[in-house]
């Protein structure tokens, strides 16, 4: 079968699955639809959290990152793991006594106010749609690689798609597709990484083959990877930073806190059986999150080393080491149609130039070999793991395998997080604040119509997204990191947070993040109007936009507990209900109010 | 049952653990890298190694660690559920 064919194969059986086994746990109450009854072992639990925290961003964008950020990158994959120490030892297991269905619940009754609660709703939708757009980037991708059409089109496509697969099932469908949709995602990550690790290597484990050397001769593969990108003016692949080291502190400290307060991860600890199994499923989640995690290092160098090598197939400086465009692989040719790969031969020779012509010292030396600046004036980061398994010519089914993979982590993140909005929306808003007399049923058809809106206003800003998906991922994980997270833990860890403070400080943490992500990178995204312009020269000490949620969220901290010193203590049933959901006895089943 | 005794105990825990959580991420990660860079493992320096591999094994093991530690601490102080 040609690879076509194959691709559309294997999407379409993984899909014929997602949604059989939605319709076959269609939820039918509220309480299923939010949270996928009591029944879930840690185990199953941990595994659909995984698929439904490794999105997009993870599966599509990550190792692209990787591979041309090399040791910079490694903020995606501290802060998108250490998030879960965060959540397992400060979080899950008071919010699972605690036994409500939602982040905004807690918050209102730990700060007995309305105001706060929906303070906290509008945080949550903020920090989400954010999330969804960084999706849509990735469904962009996957479906304009998957369909051969330009990316504008692969993303109306994938809006579609993401409308028919969320809007049906609610949780309970969720949970049973997202343990699919993992095994999908893993096997798709884990066997390209498997066969290229062994192709250069010689090692079959991924994590052992980036410690090895090559498969012939004694360099080490890290060292090999060095000198290849050295050699044509990039940066060394294993120092090389991102941005200054305060930034990569403050990057990783961002997505850490940000993965610890976003609520469509935070709402599964809401669906185990006991305060117990919320400790332990934290921990599982994180087990098959980690088999991803410490495969992309493996597949974001190789794939570096397997795109340099394609393109300067000799000694640098030789006229025929270059690629001749017209020989070039099919894969190339497939991604151009995308429009994400673009090639413009600058000086006329017929061949790939692809170097750092922002080096100065190299742009003399390659000016000297008749180049005439890097001819590859477009490579888009998140065309990288799909395009490995070609550029390393592994097998067709490989290949559509992996397309079937990306798509299956978009979908399932996006799903997830449509959830937590529309239960945002419908659950907290409209039947906990506005109008607590809805039936249930006029409060999911509530839930399915936000779900609708929020997939077209994300797949809008999809059109122009502003970075790439991991980048758009990580600035929800900023406005997530400034507003929720300090909430729900002083929430648990100090009693004398009281009302004001903690509305004050949610405030204060999104607005600080807000006003800085949108000064750099445009009002709601929109080009041309960041005031200050993203540049590097107008950044708070350094620190890139999207590292900005940790400032938001000490600031977050100190307004509130500063406040609340300042105003009257929170009265006495919340200090029992402080101290009542320390201890896991006499934890129940998620209620209702 | 004593909650405030069971409190302080899991707030020790939770302090050392998050001690190490920080070490292994930020401080082998990021800021001392290039000090531990000298030493090497295979083909990569061991604060690379810490930044894309170590850090991520040892959150799993604080997880897990973590999970047993406050069941024996439940058990201790009478607060476990059923």
């Amino acid at each position: 079968m040609d690879l076509q064919t194959l691709t559309y194969t294997f999407v379409g059986a993984t899909f014929a699955l997602y949604i059989g086994i939605a319709f076959w746990a269609r939820a039918s109450t509220t309480g299923d639809f939010y949270v996928a009854g009591k029944g879930v072992h840690p185990v199953a639990n941990g595994m659909a959290t995984a698929a439904d925290w490794m999105s997009a961003a993870s599966f599509i964008s990550m190792a692209g990152l990787i591979a041309f950020n090399g040791y910079g990158a490694s903020v995606f994959l501290m802060g998108w793991t250490g998030g879960y120490v965060l959540l397992a030892l400060l979080l899950a297991p008071y919010l699972r006594k605690f036994g409500k269905f939602t982040v905004p619940e807690f918050i209102g009754d730990r700060y007995y106010s309305r105001t706060a609660r929906i303070v906290a709703v509008v945080c949550l939708i903020l920090a989400s749609i954010t999330y969804v757009i960084g999706q849509m980037k990735g469904i962009g991708v996957a479906f304009s690689r998957f369909l051969e059409t330009d990316y504008d089109t692969g993303l109306y496509f994938g809006m579609g798609i993401v409308f028919i697969y969320s809007v049906l099932g609610g949780m309970k469908g969720i949970t049973y597709t997202q343990i699919a949709q993992y095994c999908v995602l893993i096997f798709a990550y884990t066997v390209p990484a498997i066969f290229i690790s062994l192709n250069i290597t010689g090692n079959p484990i991924p994590q052992l083959g980036i410690l090895s050397t090559m498969a012939e001769g004694s360099t080490y593969m890290m060292d090999k990877l060095n000198l290849v990108v050295s050699e044509l003016g990039f940066n060394e692949y294993t120092t090389q930073i991102l941005g200054s080291k305060l930034n990569m502190f403050a990057y990783t400290l961002t997505l850490m806190i940000g993965t610890a307060g976003l609520p469509h991860v935070i709402i599964r600890f809401f669906t185990v059986p006991k305060v117990k199994d919320a400790r332990a499923t934290a921990g599982w989640a994180l087990v098959f999150i980690a088999i991803l995690y410490t495969t992309a290092p493996a597949v974001g160098s190789m794939a570096r080393l397997n795109l340099m090598n394609t393109i300067q197939t000799g000694p640098v400086g030789e006229a025929t080491a270059n690629l001749e465009y017209e020989k070039r692989p099919q894969w190339f040719k497939n991604w151009e149609a995308t429009g994400l790969l673009k090639f413009e031969d600058k000086n006329g020779d017929g061949r790939i130039q692809y170097y750092n012509d922002k080096n100065k010292d190299f742009a003399a030396k390659a000016e000297s070999y008749g180049w005439k600046g890097s001819e590859m004036v477009k490579v888009d980061r998140d065309i990288m793991v799909l395009a490995n398994p070609e550029i390393a010519q592994l097998p067709n089914w490989v290949i559509a395998l992996v397309v079937a993979g990306g798509l299956a982590a978009a979908l399932s993140t996006a799903a997830g997080l449509l959830l937590a909005i529309a239960s945002a929306i419908s659950h907290d808003l409209l039947k906990g604040v506005f109008k607590p007399e809805i039936t249930e049923s006029q409060e999911l058809m509530a839930g399915r119509f936000a779900m609708a809106g929020a997939i077209a206003l994300a797949g809008y800003f999809g059109l122009h997204p502003p970075d790439f998906a991991a980048g758009t991922v990580a600035i929800a994980f900023g406005l997530a990191a400034a507003s929720i997270f300090p909430a729900l833990m002083m929430g648990i860890f100090n009693k004398n947070v009281n009302r004001t403070g903690a509305i004050a400080g949610m405030v204060t943490g999104i607005g600080i993040t807000m006003l800085y992500v949108f000064q750099h990178k445009g009002v709601m995204f929109i080009p041309g109007t960041s005031f200050l312009g993203d540049m590097q020269a107008n950044w708070f000490f350094g620190i890139s936009p999207n590292a900005f949620g940790c400032v938001g969220a000490l600031a977050n901290f100190a307004v509130a507990i500063g406040v609340s010193k300042m105003t009257e203590a929170p009265p006495e049933h919340i200090q029992h209900l402080v101290e009542d959901i320390r201890v896991p006895k006499g934890a129940t089943a998620a209620t209702d109010h | 049952m004593n909650k405030n005794e069971y409190w302080k105990e899991n707030l020790k825990l939770v302090s050392i653990l998050l001690a190490i959580w920080f070490a292994v991420s930020f401080l082998f990660g990021i800021v001392l890298v290039e000090e531990l860079n000298a030493i090497r493992i295979g083909g990569v320096g061991l604060g690379f190694w810490f930044a894309q591999q170590g850090s991520i094994y040892t959150f799993l093991a604080l997880i897990f660690v973590y999970a047993k530690k406050m069941d024996d601490l439940d058990r201790k102080h009478d607060v476990h559920e059923d």
